[in-house]
């Protein structure tokens, strides 16, 4: 059973992949993108880590799809929904070559025994976030708070220079 | 063995989960029928009507009436609209309505799969419900549609932060994400008595969040005449409604649950705590039609300004009052003054938003009339020096 839904999900999660790469429409690609990261979050129940799959479709499902939607209408991609391949493809394109040189041999390296499946409890995963793991979780939020500034100071000298 | 992960459980109880699924679609139907009554006839009350009275005794056929009515229109789609776009839209908003009913108990027996991450599991689902708004106004190919698709957006996900810290604020009281746990934690006391200003922000941040008034921005008939809705009409348009009326029970719900004990009550216990459940939730939802009959919308930048000056850094407030509380082990009534200091903080700032504009109306007239007064005793002086 689990395996059944596995291939489905992988299905979805690649078909949507591929929707965001081939299609022409802007908002096409968005929502194959959403597509496909639900299914991610899909896995994620298949592999019994549901917090990780709520946080999957809270973050990614939501939020992001929203945001990217939202900057895609209040630009011109609105205006010119058609887009096409431009001359940094070949970059992108060695780019996930070697992404996927990487993984693939990491997981042929690293058998996972995947019978061990077991969703740990939420409460002890937050107790290792925020003991074990609590340098590097305060370092991920100061990231996303320098980005957070950073796109504050962006837009501010846009407007005064305009 | 067959298992559905998420759920982890066998056969049979996927068996009773169906069941209990139906019975939710039954149960939050008839619900959205009451509801669309209550609403005509509570607001024809506070606007000195009668409201429907024809369609059988006090008009309590009249959502029927109505469903009727919607779902014989013609459904017209737009020939320039994306038609897929255009079709899975109310799906996406419909379908996020009720999957969050799933987790949301009724009694301790009455929910169809209680969830330990319940509350996360809401609020996670409730903004997949967004993207259906936004799909909309974008899938119609309209201009108005766009437009209240793009306030959708930046209305429901700049109050989306402020519903999450009070949720996590109560979660820290309840010390579970688990809605059931929530309200066993409150046998004592309500949570009402000890964070009045996580109610405050969590109720008019859900009113943002269901666009109920005064946060009707998206869809404002008198500015963008239907927002992400203007495109559709028959039963396209009646899924919208539909999901409109059960988020705004799911809301009161969880206002109930949350805040004001959920099915705990006097005289009546076990199953028959459903009926405690059910007028506190038909309570907060008659203060929900209360306050659109008597608020003026407000503007989008009035709105984003609230969110984003007064709500979210109160909302941050109770999560950090409430954490000194539980660190410290203080005794309850310590939160309950500090809260209410956060409130009296938000009554000043709005009163002050809203004296403000009268007091300077007041001062331009005033000094109006005194600049008349002073022309005029200039203009006497003048004809009698003559």
């Amino acid at each position: 059973m689990s395996w059944f839904l596995f291939i489905l999900l992988a299905v979805l999660t690649l078909g949507g992949g591929l929707g965001v790469v081939l299609t022409r429409n802007v908002v096409h690609a968005a929502l194959a993108l959403l597509l496909s990261l639900i299914a991610v979050a899909g896995v994620y129940l298949v592999l019994f880590a549901e917090f990780l799959a709520l946080v999957q479709v809270l973050i990614y499902g939501g939020a992001v799809i929203i945001v990217l939607l939202f900057a895609i209408m209040l630009t011109r991609g609105s205006e010119y929904p058609r887009i096409s391949d431009n001359r940094q493809w070949p970059l992108a394109a060695l780019a996930a070559m070697g992404v996927l040189g990487v993984l693939i041999p990491s997981f042929l390296i690293n058998s996972v025994d995947n019978t061990k499946a077991q969703s740990p409890a939420f409460t002890d995963l937050a107790n290792s976030l925020f003991t074990r793991w609590a340098i590097p979780f305060e370092i991920a939020s100061l990231v996303l708070l320098v980005a957070l500034i950073g796109a504050i100071i962006i837009a501010r000298t846009g407007r005064d220079e305009g | 063995m067959l298992s559905i992960p998420i759920l982890g459980v066998s056969l049979a109880d996927f068996g009773w989960i169906v069941l209990g699924l139906m019975a939710m679609f039954g149960a939050l139907s008839g619900i959205v029928l009451s509801l669309t009554w209550l609403e005509r006839k509570v607001l024809g009350r506070l606007q000195r009507r009668l409201g429907p009275t024809r369609t059988g005794p006090m008009g309590l056929l009249q959502p029927i009436a109505d469903s009727i009515k919607l779902i014989l229109k013609e459904d017209i789609v737009p020939s320039s609209s994306e038609k897929a776009v255009f079709w899975a839209a109310p799906l996406i908003v419909v379908i996020s309505a009720f999957m969050i009913w799933v987790t949301i108990p009724g009694t301790h027996a009455a929910v169809v799969k209680n969830l330990d991450l319940g509350l996360f599991y809401i609020i996670a689902f409730a903004v997949v419900g967004i993207l259906g708004l936004v799909l909309a106004g974008w899938g119609s190919a309209n201009k108005y549609g766009t437009l209240g698709g793009l306030r959708a957006a930046a209305q429901l996900i700049s109050y989306e932060i402020p519903i999450i810290m009070v949720v996590v604020s109560v979660a820290m009281l309840a010390e579970s994400l688990d809605i059931r746990e929530v309200v066993n934690g409150q046998s004592s006391y309500p949570y009402l008595a000890v964070q009045p200003l996580g109610l405050v922000i969590f109720f008019i941040a859900g009113l943002a969040e269901v666009g109920r008034t005064p946060f009707d921005i998206y869809f404002a008939e008198s500015e963008i005449v239907g927002g992400p809705f203007i495109e559709y009409s028959g039963a396209h348009w009646s899924v919208f409604f539909l999901a409109e009326y059960i988020n705004t029970f799911a809301i009161a719900a969880l206002v109930a649950l949350l805040f004001i004990g959920g099915w705990a009550g006097p005289w009546l216990s076990g199953n028959w705590g459903i009926v405690w459940f059910l007028i506190k939730a038909y309570g907060v939802v008659l203060v929900i039609f209360w306050i659109r009959g008597t608020l003026p919308r407000l503007r989008i930048d009035q709105l984003m300004a609230f969110a984003w000056k007064v709500m979210v850094p109160l909302s941050f407030l109770t999560v950090v009052i409430t954490a000194i509380y539980q660190f410290y082990d203080w005794p309850a009534w310590t939160l309950t003054i500090m809260s209410l200091v956060g409130l009296v903080a938000v009554a000043i700032i709005i009163f002050r938003k809203m004296v403000g504009p009268a007091n300077q109306v007041a001062e331009v007239w005033a000094r109006q009339q005194a600049l008349r007064a002073q022309t005029a005793a200039t203009e006497q002086r003048t004809t009698t020096g003559q």
